[in-house]
């Protein structure tokens, strides 16, 4: 019997293009102040604090230590890091909260991607030996697999209307970078930024921070009208080499989606797909239907920081739960080349069954 | 891109000023200043200026050369708290035989000329004894 732990509150910056003045603690200590307030728990109070950040993105080994600068980390807390999204951060909260001897956790994210080139710095993430040498950026890299998803049987339009409705969707989003109303019928006369990849296919380049907070059961209930419970968590993992996995179809997004119990329930899926052919591939894997509301904030095509955007996904999802906006919902959140890896969360307003 | 408190404190020497931070919380003033006190989790932002002089409560004789070394082994690294600060600067100590250096001693900056001055830390040249009598060990005994 898993203990029950729920998402109580979160909080993010608005994402930008380049943060000019602030540097990441700058970004991250009003937005992790913000999710401790709206918690209704105290600072001090808060039993595990675990961060996910890139050291590659501020160029510097051990760069995450500084982000504990926002959390007044003396006397000495139970903190963890992972070099991974923010979604993952939560993943290993959930997991310590499961000990049982401690009743919340304070996930935080961040990344300041303005610092270097990123879509030259992912070329690390790619395999060492055969990939990484031949210094594919990371928008060529999703090309590919836009291509062989458009060989499956599927359009360029598809892509554009999904770029569309996220961007319009943005337009509510006040934290979001990128929105507005556009047809697809203009989206589609716009140039290839790399074939069949056009600048709307893309995310924009963000810097900011995201962070939520966990609490077990009865602290949880105390401090949340209706917290967002996590009914159902799980990640999966595919090969590295990006020859050798059908890249027009998520099977480990299917996989956890089956373990975390996605069910034909969900309202509303908040899924961290940056370009705009991964949607519809996750939606499938996820098998979802055509009345579940997609990316409401605008997702990451809208706003994009780096390993904060999975965790923003479950926040949005999670506060459309709080709020009473979603009985039941779905954060997905991807992590390394053309959707390698994937975590699915399942989040419902309700009573557990 | 430092951040707006270190951009601070990049400007002011500058000028020829040394600017720290001073925590609501707990009161430390931090130099150079991060934004945050790391122990609190609190933004910093009352400015304070520190004065040019401090004590050297810990050190480093550097024997070994290395590529790309501009100065004459052996010299001096030290962490220096200056008057008023709560956390020490790593500077050089010079114009003393390193043997002479030692934990307590009074130093000071020396800058370099105004017109060369840019916003680093090598715009202080290095850290020279005041000739004070040394400072008593109780006096930065938290910062060693
Ligand atoms: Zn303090």
């Amino acid at each position: 019997m898993m203990r029950e732990v729920a998402v109580v509150s979160f909080a993010q910056s608005a994402s930008v293009r380049a943060e000019d003045t602030r540097n990441e603690v700058e970004i991250l200590m009003p937005v992790v102040h913000e999710a401790i307030e709206r918690s209704g728990i105290g600072r001090k109070e808060i039993g595990f604090t675990m961060s996910g950040s890139c050291d590659y993105l501020a160029g510097a080994p051990f760069a995450f230590v500084s982000g504990l600068d926002a959390v007044g980390a003396w006397p000495p807390i139970r903190e963890s890091h992972v070099e991974m999204d923010g979604a993952w951060a939560m993943y290993e909260a959930w997991v310590r909260l499961q000990h049982g001897d401690i009743d919340s956790a304070l996930v935080y994210a961040f990344g300041k991607s303005s610092l270097g080139d990123l879509p030259d710095v992912l070329v690390l993430q790619l395999d060492p030996y055969y990939v990484a040498p031949l210094w594919p950026d990371a928008v060529s890299i999703a090309a590919l697999q836009a291509r062989a998803w458009l060989d499956a049987g599927h359009t360029e339009e598809e892509m554009a209307g999904v770029a569309a409705r996220s961007r319009k969707a943005a337009m509510a989003n006040p934290m979001a970078q990128v929105k507005g109303d556009h047809a697809v019928s203009d989206l589609m006369r716009e140039p290839y930024l790399v074939s069949p990849l056009r600048r709307h296919d893309c995310p924009p380049i963000s810097d900011g921070a995201a962070a939520v907070v966990l609490a077990a059961g009865d602290l949880a209930r105390r401090v949340c009208e209706r917290p967002a419970w996590i009914r159902g968590i799980d990640h999966r993992i595919e090969a590295h080499s990006l020859g050798v996995r059908d890249l027009a179809t998520s099977a480990s997004t299917r996989l956890a989606a089956e373990r975390a119990g996605v069910d034909g329930a969900i309202d509303v899926a908040e899924l961290h797909a940056p370009f705009s052919h991964q949607e519809p591939i996750l939606r499938e894997a996820l098998g979802l239907g055509d009345g579940v509301d997609v990316n409401p904030s605008g997702g990451a095509l809208s706003a994009n920081v780096m390993m904060a955007a999975g965790l923003t996904r479950v926040g949005e999802a999670a506060e459309r739960v709080i709020d009473g906006r979603a009985g039941r919902a779905v954060a997905h959140a991807t992590s390394g080349p053309c959707l390698q890896q994937n975590l699915v969360c399942v989040l419902d307003g309700g009573v557990a069954a | 891109m430092p951040g707006r408190a270190a951009s601070r404190f990049l400007r002011g020497i500058e000028q020829g000023k040394i600017l720290g931070q001073r925590c609501p919380s707990c009161r430390k003033v931090y130099v150079p200043p991060r934004g945050a006190c790391a122990a609190c989790g609190v933004a910093t932002d009352e400015e304070v200026q520190l004065g040019d002089k401090g004590t050297v409560t810990t050190f480093c004789v550097v024997n070994v050369p290395f590529y790309g070394q501009k100065i004459e082994i052996p010299y001096v690294s030290a962490t220096i708290l200056l008057d008023g600060a709560d956390i020490g600067l790593m500077h050089l100590i010079q114009e003393v035989a390193a043997t002479d250096v030692h934990m307590g001693m009074r130093v000071e900056a020396v800058w370099c000329d105004p017109a060369d001055r840019k916003p680093t830390l090598e715009s202080i040249l290095h850290f020279r004894p005041t000739g004070e009598p040394d400072a008593p060990f109780d006096s930065y005994r938290e910062y060693v």
